[in-house]
């Protein structure tokens, strides 16, 4: 790994773009370069993880070798070299982290600075944190006080050691082993993740919350999410993610899977701030992440996303509305800048009577980005008076930049209603002349106007990420008007 | 208060602007008055800051500053406010929002700490009165779904609220009804002290009725033609800008 020296430091000063650009110097283990049956099996071994889990591994392995990368998506990218990659690398740990004095001094200098303290939180903000770096889970905070009232809040591998039969009822009924070439590929090399349940009837007190953070060189990072809220149970689900900044592309390619059983109700925010590649394009996490949902009879699962980072975004985060009544909802702001590409949207699959859905996506574009919004919505035959209404708005900062929405609609069923409505507009001059001559700064005034326009989309975030996710908006967005 | 000397001003290459001269004193109200295409707005927008016009020559001084070396904010920042013609919607923001982002940043150009924001919410109530804005308007998103009549009085409101030195009220009576034409000058006349002064930008007359002018200029062709006490808008009135016209050496 790279040796962080004063001089990067005072260059990582200079530029203050992307504040999260550091690398911890944290001796790592990493495991050679490639992927095969062999590296899969060493993945398994490290992880001390049963038969089973190894099955599942190998069986991912054999399908995702006959498959090809999707080309679809509206976005144009080296594609990575897929045994070019170290598949898994952790911190190296003298032995098991027993309490949080155990952590080292310079992983838990690290989570200071990304703004995790889990000391701190723990005592500040009551929000449960779960620390993934590069392949591994470093901390879960709470875990005492959550188990209390039933309520599993760890690491993915320790589900897998822990609450197996949990695990082996739910991974991959969502989104199957062959369900595409990056989620099989996840399937086959993940290395942890989160794992959550929530009892019946329980309420979660606390807001959940995984930080994943990249921070080795020449790996990727391949995690893995099982949200699972048991019949009347709550859930509001926070995920965070940074990356150092490099040359090189690195690859993100995540699974999350939420299951809401009768009457339950997932609610999951995502404020994504993967590096996004320089100035020039140069480096940048590809973040190819699967994440769907299903819910049962009453059952709500909302996804709210703000995507401010990563060089090129390809992610649709998906309701299956399997149960009557069930809700689903897709709130997401994209942001790009310079030269980065997001292909984002969502799938509504509406399979039961009385479903609803809702998507509200406000894609906004500087710099020479690209920007598109890709949505299905599909209501089956039995879907009786399925209803949808969809929102994409588009907001264009730059001459140079482009925004797309590709919305599908595929409907079965006569009684359904859908609405759509689009806009596109560009960030008006007179905006900023209006706000200015009132004394705003043009920095401030490109803030106001941008969250302004993604205020629907923010709303839905918890209060303390709202702050973070419109000051995030306001640096991704800076100096872009032209 | 504000001395502008031998101002050229050109868009996009065209000449607009050709030796404007005029001095605006604290406790004045001045009115300047035109046909249309005379250069009124864009002498509104020159002195506001406006980057598509280009300034060829002359100078501006406003209180000791050379108000051509400033941006647009730190003008607004120094106590000059425009009243626009056509106020723009900001989806999104609220109109309270918006007006404490705008005040706490001419308060901290001055040295002055943030406003609190029960100081802030009881300077709203008071402002709101001023021009009999209804509260609930405060708080929605700036202009958005106002009528033009509602945003005319949101634009005295803010300035009530950010208490400018000079004001510029560029065609603010344009599309007013005579009672909106009445609550917008009560509230500008409210607001008037011997600190202050206001430039009133109209086509018509009437606005003069309720807000009485110390002076009135006439705008012609880029350059003040004639200049006079409130009489002199009754007179333009009365002979149309023709009179002017045809009294004007080309």
């Amino acid at each position: 790994m790279a040796n962080y020296t004063e001089d990067d430091l005072a260059k990582e000063l200079k530029d203050q773009e992307y504040k999260f650009g550091f690398v911890s110097d944290i001796d790592t283990d990493t495991i050679p370069i490639g992927l095969n049956e062999d590296i899969v099996r060493l993945i398994s071994s490290k992880k001390e993880e049963p038969q089973w889990m190894l099955d599942y591994r190998l069986n991912a392995l054999a399908i995702w070798s006959t498959m090809k990368e999707p080309s679809w998506a509206h976005v144009k990218y080296k594609k990575p070299d897929f045994q070019a990659i170290a598949y898994y690398s952790a911190p190296k740990q003298t032995k098991k982290y027993e309490s949080w004095d155990d952590v080292d001094p310079e992983m838990k200098a690290t989570m200071t600075k990304l703004g995790i303290s889990m000391v701190e939180q723990q005592r500040l903000t009551g929000v449960a944190v779960d620390f993934v770096m590069d392949s591994v889970s470093v901390a879960t905070s709470f875990k005492e006080k959550l188990g209390e009232l039933g309520i599993i809040f760890c690491s993915f591998s320790d589900a897998v050691q822990n609450h197996p039969e949990l695990v082996k009822k739910y991974m991959g009924t969502v989104i199957p082993t062959q369900d595409n070439y990056y989620a099989t590929l996840n399937a086959a090399v993940f290395t942890d993740g989160s794992f959550c349940y929530i009892p019946k009837g329980v309420r979660c007190p606390m807001e959940l919350s995984t930080y994943f953070r990249i921070n080795a060189g020449g790996t990727g990072q391949f995690e893995r999410t099982l949200v699972i809220a048991d019949e009347g149970s709550y859930v509001s689900y926070l995920e965070g993610c940074t990356a150092p900044q490099r040359d090189e592309n690195q690859l993100h390619a995540a699974v999350v899977e939420l299951i809401a059983l009768e009457n339950a109700e997932i609610k999951y925010s995502t404020v994504q701030n993967w590096y996004p590649g320089d100035k020039n394009g140069l480096g940048g996490i590809f973040n190819f992440v699967t994440k769907r949902g299903i819910c049962e009879k009453n059952a709500k699962i909302s996804w709210t996303q703000v995507e401010t980072g990563s060089a090129v975004t390809w992610k649709y985060p998906s309701c299956i509305l399997k149960g009557d009544n069930s809700v689903g909802e897709f709130y997401s702001v994209a942001v790009t800048n310079n030269y980065q590409q997001a292909d984002t949207g969502t799938k509504m699959i509406h399979l039961g009577k009385n479903t609803k859905s809702t998507i509200i996506s406000k894609g906004i574009s500087a710099g020479k980005s690209q920007n598109s919004y890709r949505g299905l919505v599909q209501i089956h035959k039995n879907a009786h008076n399925a209803r949808n209404f969809s929102q994409c708005d588009s907001l264009l900062m730059s001459s140079e930049c482009g925004a797309h929405t590709f919305p599908y609609i595929e409907c079965k069923n006569s009684t359904a209603k859908i609405e759509h409505e689009a806009t596109t507009s560009k960030i008006g001059e007179d905006q900023l002349f209006y706000c200015k001559q009132r004394g705003i700064s043009e920095e401030k005034a490109i803030g106001l106007i941008v969250n302004g326009y993604c205020k629907e989309v923010l709303n839905q975030l918890p209060m303390e990420f709202a702050v973070e996710a419109q000051k995030l908006l306001t640096i991704s967005l800076e100096g872009s008007v032209g | 208060m504000i001395t502008i000397k031998d101002l050229h001003a050109s868009i996009e290459g065209k000449p607009i602007l050709k030796g404007l001269n005029l001095t605006v004193k604290a406790g004045e109200v001045h009115a300047i008055m035109g046909p249309n295409g005379a250069g009124k707005s864009t002498l509104a927008s020159v002195l506001a800051g406006r980057e598509e016009y280009e300034i060829t020559q002359g100078d501006i001084n406003f209180n000791g500053v050379d108000l051509l070396s400033l941006s647009v904010e730190e003008r607004a920042r120094e106590g000059l406010f425009l009243a626009f013609q056509y106020p723009v919607e900001i989806p999104g923001v609220s109109n309270i929002n918006f007006l404490r982002t705008a005040l706490n940043e001419i308060r901290e150009h001055k040295g002055e700490k943030g406003i609190s924001a029960k100081d802030f919410m009881s300077l709203v109530r008071e402002k709101s009165a001023l021009v009999e804005l209804d509260s609930k308007l405060s708080s929605r998103s700036v202009n958005e779904g106002f009528s033009g009549g509602e945003k005319k009085r949101n634009e005295i409101f803010q300035m009530a609220m950010l208490n400018p030195k000079l004001s510029i009220l560029d065609e603010t009576d344009s599309g007013l009804d005579i009672d909106a034409l009445r609550i917008v000058a009560n509230g500008v006349n409210q607001l008037k002290t011997d600190q202050n002064a206001t430039i009133i930008i109209t086509h018509y007359q009437r606005l003069l009725d309720y807000i009485i002018p110390d002076f009135v200029h006439v705008l012609y062709d880029g350059k003040i033609v004639k200049s006079g006490g409130k009489e002199l808008a009754l007179e333009l009135e009365e002979k149309g800008y023709d009179w002017i016209k045809n009294n004007t050496p080309n």
